[in-house]
C-alpha cells in the first residue's frame, strides 16, 4: 500500500534530503517541511497518510506541535529523536504519537516502522482473530492458541496480551499498558507489568529469553510483533 | 549557592577562634601577670598571633594583632587600664610588639599563598598530561572513521572506471561501518560529558533482572560479536528498582570488553545474586585477566592498557563506573585465582518478590 503520502518536518536539510531520496525511492508521496509552523501549514492545507516529526525544531516544540496536530489529525505520526532522551519518547508516546525512530537510524528500521504504522492505520478490526504464525489470537472466544494447543492465560495475562495484539507493531510505554490493563491507578506500578510480561512470554514465547513476540524497548515500553520475517 | 553562606560561617569561626584565643590567653596571664611580668606576657600573645596566623586568613589574623597589641597596652603596660605609656622603653616595646605581630601575620599569609598557587600549578600539569592523553586516543578514534568515510565517498564520486562492483560494495560497507564506529565514540563522549557534568542521575524504576540480561547479551550478540555468554542469575531473583538504561550501557560496555579482549576459546559468564536490600552482578571470564598493576587505574577515564591494541578510547569502564555509582553502587575488579578477571557490581536496591503478584 505505497503511494502514500507522508510529510517530514524537520529542521536538518541533510536529514530532510536522506528521508526524501529513501521514501520517493520506496514509493511514497514527500513533502517537507523545515519548521513547525511550515508543518502546520503542509499538514492542514494537503492531510499527508503520515507524519514523521523531528522533536527538536527551531520555532516550536516537537511536543507541541504533536499536540496541536493531535487536535484533528488522526493519521500516524512518528517521532525523529535523538537517542538517550527516553523521557522525551515517552512523553510523545503519551500525547498520541504512534511510533519513534532515534537518529541515528537504520533504513530498513525506518521503512518497517512506516510501512506498519500505515498497516495499522488503515485496518480497522476486520478480523476477530490474530494470526501471529505459531500464535492465534481469538478475541472474540478470548482464547490464545499456540501451535494449536489452547494455552491457559490468566485473565490478567490474556488481556495484556489482547492489548498487544490489537495495537501490533506500536509501542505502548509502561504507564499506558498498566492504564488498560489494570486501571487509572495503577500507572505507576511498574512492579505488575515486569511480573506478567516476564509470565506471558514463559507461555508464549519460544524462549522467553529470546522473545520474538513481546519485544523491549528500554526504558520506553513493549512493542508486539506478530510476523517474524 | 549553598558554598556562600558556608564560606561566611568559615569566615566567622575563624575571627571568634582567634578572638577567642587572645582573650583566653589574656584572661590567664592576668592574675599572674606581677608574677611573670608584662613582657613576658607579650611574647605569650605573639605566640597566639603565630599561631594564627598558620592556620587563617589574614584579616582574623591582622585584627588578632592589632586587638593583642592594645590589649596589652591597656591590661599589663603600667600604667594599667589607660592607652597611656610613660616608659620609652615601654612605648618602644609596644610598636616593635604591633610591628613584629603584623609581620609574622603577613609573612605566613604569603607562605600559604604560594602553597597553594604551586598546588594549582600541580593540578594544572596533571589535567594537561590528561588531555593530552585524551586528544591522542581521541583523534586517532574520531579520525580513523572519518577518514574512511571521506576516502570511500571520494573515491566513489570520481567517476573511477576501474573500480568494479565488487570494490564499490566494499567501499560502502567501509562507510557504514565508519559510520557506526563513530557513533559508539561519541554516544561514550556524551555519556562521559553527562556524567562529568553531574547531570546523571539514576530514574529508578522496577526492573527484571532476569530480562535486563538477556536483553543486553542479545545486543552484544547482534551489535559486537556472535559469542557464547553463559548466565547463572539465582532463583527467585526479585524484581530491583534499577535505572533500566543506565544499567543496560553498564552491562554492555563489561560484556562488549569481554567479548572484544577475552579469547575466543575462553568462556564468559555473567552471574546476578541477591541479598537483603543488594543486588549483585559479576561478569567473569577464563581469559588473561589484567595486569595487577593496571588494576587500579582501569576505571580511570581514558585509561587504556599499556599493550592494548589500538581500538577504543578508555571510557567505557568509566562511564560504568559512573552509572553504578548513580546508583550509590560499587564496581570492582580483581583477577580470579584461577586465571581470568572477575567484574563485581553491588548496587543497593529495593526488592520485590515476583510471587506477591500473581493473580487468580
Amino acid at each position: 500500500m505505497n503511494n502514500a503520502g507522508i510529510l517530514i518536518i524537520d529542521d536538518e536539510i541533510q536529514i530532510r534530503k536522506l528521508l526524501e531520496i529513501t521514501l520517493l525511492s520506496n514509493d511514497y508521496k514527500v513533502s517537507l517541511a523545515s519548521t513547525a509552523k511550515e508543518g502546520l501549514m503542509m499538514a492542514a492545507n494537503h492531510p499527508p497518510d503520515l507524519i514523521l516529526l523531528d522533536l527538536g525544531l527551531p520555532d516550536e516544540s516537537g511536543h507541541s506541535l504533536l499536540l496541536r496536530l493531535r487536535e484533528w489529525f488522526k493519521k500516524p505520526i512518528l517521532i525523529l529523536s535523538v537517542q538517550s532522551s527516553e523521557q522525551d519518547i515517552v512523553q510523545a508516546l503519551d500525547n498520541g504519537a504512534n511510533d519513534y525512530l532515534c537518529k541515528p537510524f537504520r533504513t530498513g528500521e525506518l521503512l518497517a516502522r512506516i510501512r506498519s504504522a500505515l498497516r495499522s492505520g488503515s485496518t480497522e478490526e476486520t478480523s476477530n482473530i490474530i494470526d501471529c504464525g505459531e500464535l492465534q489470537i481469538d478475541l472474540v472466544a478470548r482464547t490464545v492458541k499456540r501451535n494449536q494447543d489452547f494455552l491457559k492465560l490468566t485473565l490478567t495475562e490474556y488481556n495484556l496480551l489482547a492489548l498487544f495484539a490489537k495495537n501490533e507493531g506500536k509501542v505502548l510505554t509502561h504507564q499506558y499498558l498498566l492504564r488498560q490493563v489494570w486501571g487509572p491507578s495503577y500507572a505507576n506500578e511498574s512492579q505488575y507489568l515486569r511480573v506478567f510480561i516476564a509470565q506471558l512470554r514463559k507461555k508464549i514465547e519460544k524462549d522467553a529469553n529470546q522473545p520474538k513476540y513481546i519485544v523491549t524497548e528500554s526504558g520506553v515500553g513493549y512493542r508486539f510483533i506478530a510476523k517474524n520475517s | 549557592m549553598a558554598t556562600i553562606p558556608l564560606l561566611k560561617n568559615e569566615k566567622k569561626r575563624q575571627y571568634i577562634i582567634s578572638i577567642g584565643l587572645i582573650l583566653f590567653v589574656t584572661g590567664v596571664c592576668y592574675p599572674f601577670s606581677i608574677l611573670m611580668g608584662y613582657k613576658v606576657v607579650a611574647l605569650l600573645l605573639l605566640l597566639v598571633v603565630s599561631v594564627n596566623a598558620m592556620f587563617f586568613d589574614i584579616l582574623p589574623v591582622l585584627l588578632a594583632a592589632l586587638l593583642s597589641a592594645l590589649i596589652w597596652n591597656f591590661f599589663f603596660i603600667p600604667p594599667k587600664f589607660t592607652f597611656a605609656i610613660r616608659n620609652t622603653e615601654d612605648l618602644l616595646m609596644f610598636f616593635m610588639y604591633f610591628i613584629v605581630a603584623l609581620v609574622n601575620a603577613a609573612l605566613t599569609y604569603r607562605i600559604r599563598q604560594m602553597e597553594k598557587l604551586a598546588n594549582k600549578r600541580e593540578e594544572k600539569e596533571n589535567t594537561l598530561k590528561l588531555y593530552n592523553t585524551l586528544l591522542n586516543s581521541l583523534s586517532h578514534e574520531l579520525r580513523t572513521p572519518i577518514s574512511t568515510i571521506i576516502g570511500a565517498t571520494d573515491n566513489l564520486q570520481i567517476e573511477n572506471q576501474k573500480l568494479s562492483p565488487q570494490n564499490r560494495s566494499e567501499l560502502l560497507g567501509e562507510i557504514s561501518k565508519a559510520a557506526l564506529r563513530l557513533n559508539i565514540q561519541v554516544e561514550n563522549l556524551l555519556n562521559m560529558s553527562r556524567l562529568e557534568s553531574g547531570f546523571v542521575q539514576a530514574k529508578r524504576d522496577w526492573c527484571d533482572v532476569n530480562e535486563l540480561i538477556y536483553n543486553v547479551i542479545n545486543n552484544v550478540k547482534e551489535n559486537e560479536k556472535a559469542r557464547n555468554i553463559s548466565v547463572e542469575i539465582a532463583e527467585n531473583m526479585p524484581l530491583c528498582q534499577l535505572d533500566y538504561g543506565l544499567m543496560e550501557q553498564v552491562l554492555y560496555n563489561l560484556l562488549r570488553n569481554a567479548v572484544l579482549y577475552v579469547p575466543a576459546t575462553e568462556e564468559i559468564l555473567i552471574s546476578a545474586s541477591f541479598s537483603i536490600n543488594y543486588l549483585i552482578i559479576k561478569v567473569e571470564d577464563n581469559g588473561n585477566g589484567f595486569p595487577e598493576k593496571e588494576i587500579s587505574h582501569v576505571f580511570d577515564k581514558f585509561y587504556r592498557l599499556k599493550n592494548s591494541n589500538t581500538g577504543g578510547t578508555g571510557l567505557g569502564l568509566s562511564i560504568a563506573k559512573g552509572f553504578v555509582e548513580a546508583h550509590n553502587g560499587t564496581i570492582s575488579l580483581t583477577n580470579k585465582a584461577s586465571g581470568g578477571a572477575s567484574f563485581c557490581i553491588t548496587i543497593p536496591t529495593k526488592t520485590s518478590n515476583l510471587h506477591n503478584f500473581t493473580d487468580e
